[in-house]
């Protein structure tokens, strides 16, 4: 009963997200719609809940079952941490409460004594087959739990369990989609060196990783140039775009659609002497895709379907037009065009009707339009030496700074809830994917070998 | 080190070739030092610098001067390595090829009508104060807007292809204006001969 609540009021949320998409409307919420069924929510006096998460308890002592129940309490701690919705109580506070044998004995008086708000309790327990992991969350004035879950699978990879979790308190607390389950795909030459050869001299290749950069893996073993990779809605395939040597003929740039979990790859726009395709777009339902397509050079945003049928042109410019990404409903779209004598973000209509200039920047690029409640494009600008991430919202009309002239910082992209953008950026030395918070804060970095780019990020 | 020999090895093998047709000798086994050992990096990186190549002995009919003092006779890494094309080199945020660019384009043509076979890929490369996806784009402007003058200069269309790698694969790693300027060019690559 209380499900079927709060999945009508994710409904509503999305709705009234669709609207914000078709007419920006003076205001903007600053908040997520809070979640009706207060007896369930931990909330705190005043400011936000302050939360315990303690370490999860091993039911047995065996190496595997600890390792996987310090991994999922560590894991958890950094999820909740990164929406910043509570105040996280320190692990060193935490530390100084004996810890229990069981989540069924809680020391309530012993939060209490912390200002705990709310406790988020687990276990870890072997199985026949693999692990089952319970978590409680528990409100500390009355001990009330207002959550609770159990888990079973495969021990391979404990940290899913703390993401499911995570995922599953921001939506039951907050009806807030967290982002502890999606993953970030994005271009590196990690392993080029090891793969170069004398017809080769240039490798990059398609990685993703989880939200939070663990379990990287390469998708595309072409040997090539790869770059820039796009999510399916779906999250079950990546589009991008791939350099194909042809000998006498040249080298082509291909849009590729690869379902990584199948295994299947498909070319919707190849290459010719005359046509180079990049920079593929998904709409937001997932049929269609937006990509640069320059033939004999000029430059030009196009629409295809997924199958590469159906092709259609929405630009007619002799100079640059490139770098799509669609609105959160599909019906506009934001490329970038150099018409004006610098690169600079432009709007249109999906048909290509309605185009206008968004920005004013001595170089604008990589539009992303954010799927979350803010309606705002964020893109990377020229100040000074490099780039910074800047946010425009159609709301106020105004424009603000994400980074702060740190190194370079370019090729933004939206997490699905809107609050966070992947970016690249040189702050460190080689150029890395790092994750912020649209306000700025909340820095961190994502890769850490070789030189990384075109971060995208699963809806 | 290992280009070196490939190129001795493969003007030995054109003088050879050369010699047998115009003498129309029956084919005999000659001399040919043996082909480079095998090594790996790693194997090299430990390794004190090797001496040099001894001088293969041979009598065979001294190579045709014009073959030995062209290494354009090599196969297309060798070409590419001791290319004779020049890169026409931008300005910052530019596709316009300038006064200096047209000279180098006008020796490149030169190039491509003494060899006439030969097939080229322009590679348009941007750096790195540029964004990476824009700079894909433009690399592409470059790589186009030289093939265009070179055709201006009777070079058929056919013969010359366009590819751009944006500012993935910068010539210099330096982070200055000397770095910048090498790596916003068009760069020559022989694809086929």
């Amino acid at each position: 009963m209380t499900r079927t609540v709060f999945s009508l009021a994710a409904i509503a949320a999305l709705s009234s997200l669709s609207l914000l998409g078709q007419q920006p409307p003076a205001g903007q919420p600053a908040q997520p719609p809070q979640n009706p069924d207060i007896n369930l929510v931990i909330t705190g006096p005043g400011g936000p809940p302050k939360l315990a998460i303690t370490p999860f308890v091993a039911v047995s002592n065996d190496a595997e079952t600890v390792a996987a129940a310090k991994t999922i309490g560590d894991v958890l701690y950094d999820d909740i941490n990164y929406e910043r919705e509570y105040y996280m109580i320190g692990k060193d506070a935490i530390a100084t409460i004996p810890r229990s044998s069981s989540i069924d004995e809680v020391p309530l008086d012993r939060w209490k004594e912390l200002n705990a708000d709310g406790l988020i309790v687990g276990s870890v327990q072997k199985t026949g087959s693999g692990i089952l992991v319970r978590m409680r969350m528990i409100r500390v004035s009355n001990g009330q739990t207002v959550l609770g879950k159990e888990y079973s699978g495969s021990i391979a990879n404990p940290r899913q369990y703390a993401h499911t979790i995570s995922d599953e308190i921001f939506m039951q607390q907050l009806t807030l989609r967290g982002v502890a389950r999606t993953k970030l795909a994005f271009t590196s030459d990690r392993d080029a060196e090891r793969m170069l050869s004398p017809e080769n001299r240039d490798i990059k290749e398609i990685y993703f990783a989880d939200y939070d950069g663990a379990n990287a893996r390469r998708v595309t073993v072409s040997k090539t140039l790869n770059v820039a990779p796009a999510w399916s809605p779906d999250g079950q395939a990546l589009a991008y775009s791939s350099w194909r040597p042809a000998g006498q003929f040249g080298t082509f740039q291909d849009v590729i659609i690869s379902y990584i979990y199948k295994g299947v790859r498909q070319t919707p726009a190849n290459g010719s002497p005359d046509k180079q395709n990049y920079l593929p777009a998904w709409s937001p339902d997932g049929t269609k895709v937006a990509f640069t397509l320059s033939q004999g050079g000029n430059q030009e945003i196009y629409v295809m379907n997924k199958d590469g049928s159906g092709l259609r042109r929405l630009t007619n410019n002799p100079d640059i037009d490139t770098s799509p990404t669609w609105s959160p409903t599909g019906t506009q779209i934001a490329w970038v065009s150099g018409r004006s004598g610098n690169p600079q973000v432009y709007i249109m209509n999906a048909d290509g009707t309605g185009q206008r200039k968004l920005t004013n920047e001595s170089w604008a690029d990589r539009p992303t339009w954010s799927r979350g409640v803010f309606n705002e494009i964020a893109y990377a600008a020229r100040t000074g030496a490099g780039f910074d991430i800047k946010i425009y919202s159609f709301s106020t009309g105004q424009t603000m700074n994400v980074t702060d002239g740190i190194g370079s910082n370019e090729s933004p992209a939206f997490s699905p809830n809107g609050r966070h953008l992947a970016f690249v950026s040189t702050r460190n030395g080689k150029a890395q994917i790092f994750t912020i918070d649209r306000d700025g804060k909340n820095l961190r970095q994502i890769t850490r070998e070789g030189n990384n780019g075109y971060p995208n990020w699963s809806q | 080190m290992r280009h070196t020999r490939f190129a001795v090895i493969a003007i030995l093998i054109a003088a050879v070739s050369v010699g047998a047709c115009g003498k129309k000798k029956p084919p005999v086994a000659r001399p040919l030092p043996p082909p480079p050992a095998p090594t790996t990096p790693s194997t090299t990186a430990t390794r004190p610098p090797a001496p040099p190549e001894p001088v293969p002995e041979t009598s065979a009919i001294p190579p045709e001067p014009t073959i030995k003092d062209d290494p354009m006779a090599g196969d297309l890494d060798t070409i590419n390595k001791n290319s004779p094309f020049q890169p026409v080199f931008f300005a910052l945020d530019s596709y316009e090829v300038d006064g200096g660019g047209q000279q180098a384009l006008t020796t490149n043509a030169g190039i491509l009508k003494k060899y006439p076979t030969w097939i080229i890929t322009i590679e348009g490369h941007c750096d790195e104060r540029g964004t990476a996806e824009y700079n894909l784009a433009l690399g592409e402007k470059r790589a186009l807007a030289a093939k265009t003058y070179l055709v201006s200069l009777g070079v058929p269309a056919d013969r010359v292809r366009t590819v751009s790698y944006g500012k993935e694969f910068p010539f210099d790693p330096g982070h200055d204006e000397g770095a910048w300027s090498k790596n916003r060019r068009a760069h020559f690559v022989v694809t086929s001969k």
